[in-house]
């Protein structure tokens, strides 16, 4: 089994367009389980239309509660903590991060740590196979754990049925989530879009995918918005030894697509279809043999 | 007047909006508006405004480092790390920096008195001048997990501490954060003390999927009044504007898809440079941001 991960440092390149289109063409050729790590802001189930199989509650992490009854107002917690998370003898529940300082610093014994339900994840099935996604509750911490859990059940699940392939669609950023997303995975994909942002967070998240070991592929989204950016993205991959293996290009369709809640390869045949349809086989080839695969250049 | 600019949902404008808010406001003589870039996993927006940085200093958390002279390995440490940052194996102290949230706990908790801190670096925050706009930004080191210390210091930094000049018209300097994206913690540390938070979205189903998340987190659990801008105005479909009638939000500003827009912004010029036109409904849009935080505040 082969796990894919979908990133991009910037968001709104299309991340989420691309997995549900490759979900959508992988499936025809083998079988697959999709996770979306983006626990935030989960938006792979808006175009893949699954049907809720199972739902668990994600528990993590903890907050101080101060005990009124007990609380003299001695100020000791709040001179402590480093958090801000303590106000006249009450405790600010989002700012808090658990760390108990002020349960062993204060000489009442008037805090307590309470357990937090932190978010709920859930097992779904597809068309294209099952998905497993989750949400993390309104600002919560450990959105790095949320994604492990997701992960670790997609895995646990491809490896039992003999899935071919773990898909992944990734969080944005560089952050924990990322990290997590990107763990065991054999290879990336770097949706990029060709613009001055899109350019200086694919240097920063191929440097992360770098540090943590993930061979990485590029795919530039949106690609004739700016063909001399495009070009430049492709040159700086190119000095960096990172395979770009499709230029998308930008099109109101794949806004369509989703407002029907279909993968772009399922809404229409057109030049974005045909793109994706390009794009998939070299991924394949990519991640099944192993092989570092010919440049864009090549291609051509 | 604080204004944090979110969306829920990646590229949705965040950084189109806030730029082009600071810069429209900075065209008016005697008002000099503070731009903190709080998207320290991805900061783009020195990309569009190109400040001279004239500070810089690195920030991260203070992490223990144990005096093996003095320490009895009792294991005192181990058992008040909440995040298992530090190990007693033996006679040896291993601290696990990456999982250190720089509570101090330990510190506080040692009866040898064998713990010091010192500062592991994160990242680095920096701030200068962008024309008539001050400006302030984090960066996370790449391979980083942890954004949420960043954003507090860059913010304890840069931004004057309160009580802060009364909200209304001409009240009080502009202050404008850049928000990353998503719902989780580094959004929350972002949004907490602004006046209003300033929503960008975009017309589509994962716009508004992910707008009434972040809505979530900025009135549910913060508290605080928000306003929306919808951009690229004519794709998708009218979810956004219903979402928003039937929640009592303020959309305050509407910017067409145009691809002069988005073509522009590939190459770093920000929506008011491009389409200076723009300025005067940046202006407009600020005024009405105070008419709302100032109404929020008389109802608390």
């Amino acid at each position: 089994m082969n796990q894919l991960v979908i990133l991009s440092g910037k968001g709104g390149t299309g991340k989420t367009t691309v997995a549900a289109a490759l979900a959508h063409l992988a499936s025809q050729e083998l079988p697959l389980v999709l996770a979306d790590a983006d626990v935030d802001a989960a938006n792979l189930e808006l175009v893949l239309d699954p049907a809720r199989r199972e739902e668990h509650s994600f528990t993590a992490g903890q907050v101080a509660m101060i005990d009124p009854q007990k609380c003299t107002a001695c100020g000791i917690c709040e001179s402590i903590c480093r958090f801000e998370a303590v106000r006249a003898c009450s405790i600010d529940p989002l700012a808090c991060e658990g760390c108990a300082a002020c349960y062993y610093q204060c000489p009442m014994e008037a805090i307590r740590m309470q357990e937090q339900q932190a978010g709920r994840w859930f097992r779904s099935d597809t068309r294209f196979g099952p998905l497993f996604h989750a949400h993390l509750f309104a600002g919560q911490e450990n959105s790095g754990k949320l994604v492990t859990l997701v992960k670790q059940q997609a895995r646990l699940l491809a490896l039992d049925t003999g899935a071919a392939l773990l898909l992944v669609d990734g969080p944005p950023r560089i952050g924990c989530p990322v990290i997590s997303a990107s763990a065991g995975a054999d290879l990336a994909l770097h949706v990029v879009e060709p613009t001055i942002s899109g350019a200086h967070d694919l240097e920063r998240i191929l440097g992360t995918t770098d540090h943590f070991g993930v061979p990485s592929l590029v795919a530039i989204n949106k690609a004739d918005l700016n063909r001399a950016r495009s070009d430049e993205i492709a040159a700086f991959c190119a000095r960096r030894g990172v395979e770009v293996v499709g230029r998308i290009p930008y099109d109101t369709v794949v806004t369509e697509a989703m407002v029907k809640g279909l993968p772009v390869t399922e809404y229409g045949d057109g030049m974005l279809a045909e793109a994706l349809k390009k794009i998939w086989p070299r991924i394949r080839e990519r991640l099944f043999s192993g092989s570092a695969g010919s440049s864009e250049d090549k291609m051509q | 007047m604080i204004v944090a600019v979110a969306s829920g949902k990646g590229g949705t404008g965040k950084t189109t909006v806030a730029v082009s808010l600071a810069l429209s406001l900075a065209a008016d003589a005697g008002v000099v508006p503070l731009f903190l870039d709080c998207d320290v996993e991805e900061p783009n927006a020195a990309l569009f405004l190109r400040p001279a940085i004239q500070e810089r200093r690195e920030v991260g958390q203070m992490i223990p480092e144990v005096d093996l002279d003095k320490c009895t390995c009792c294991g005192r440490c181990a058992e008040v790390c909440q995040y298992h940052a530090v190990a007693v194996v033996g006679k040896k102290v291993l601290v696990f920096p990456e999982l250190c949230h720089g509570c101090g706990s330990c510190t506080l908790n040692c009866p040898a008195g064998a713990i010091r801190e010192i500062l592991d670096v994160m990242g680095t925050i920096e701030r200068g001048w962008a024309g008539g706009v001050e400006f302030a930004q984090g960066t996370m080191n790449v391979g980083e997990a942890m954004a949420v210390p960043i954003i507090r210091q860059l913010k304890r930094w840069a931004v004057p501490p309160p009580p802060a000049p009364p909200i209304g018209e001409g009240g009080g300097r502009p202050i404008i954060l850049d928000a990353p994206p998503g719902t989780a913690c580094p959004v929350v540390e972002t949004m907490r003390g602004a006046d209003l938070v300033l929503m960008v979205t975009e017309p589509t189903p994962f716009g508004l999927h992910d707008l009434r998340l972040a809505v979530e987190v900025a009135r549910s659990e913060l508290g605080l009044p928000v306003g929306v801008v919808i951009n690229r105005e004519g794709v998708g479909d009218r979810g956004v504007d219903g979402f928003c009638a039937a929640e009592s939000i303020p959309i305050l500003m509407r910017i067409p898809l145009d691809r002069r827009i988005a073509e522009a912004y590939s190459d770093g010029v920000s929506l008011v440079e491009a389409l200076p036109t723009y300025g005067k409904s940046f202006q407009q849009l600020y005024k009405q941001i105070g008419w709302l935080a100032e109404k929020n505040e008389c109802c608390l």
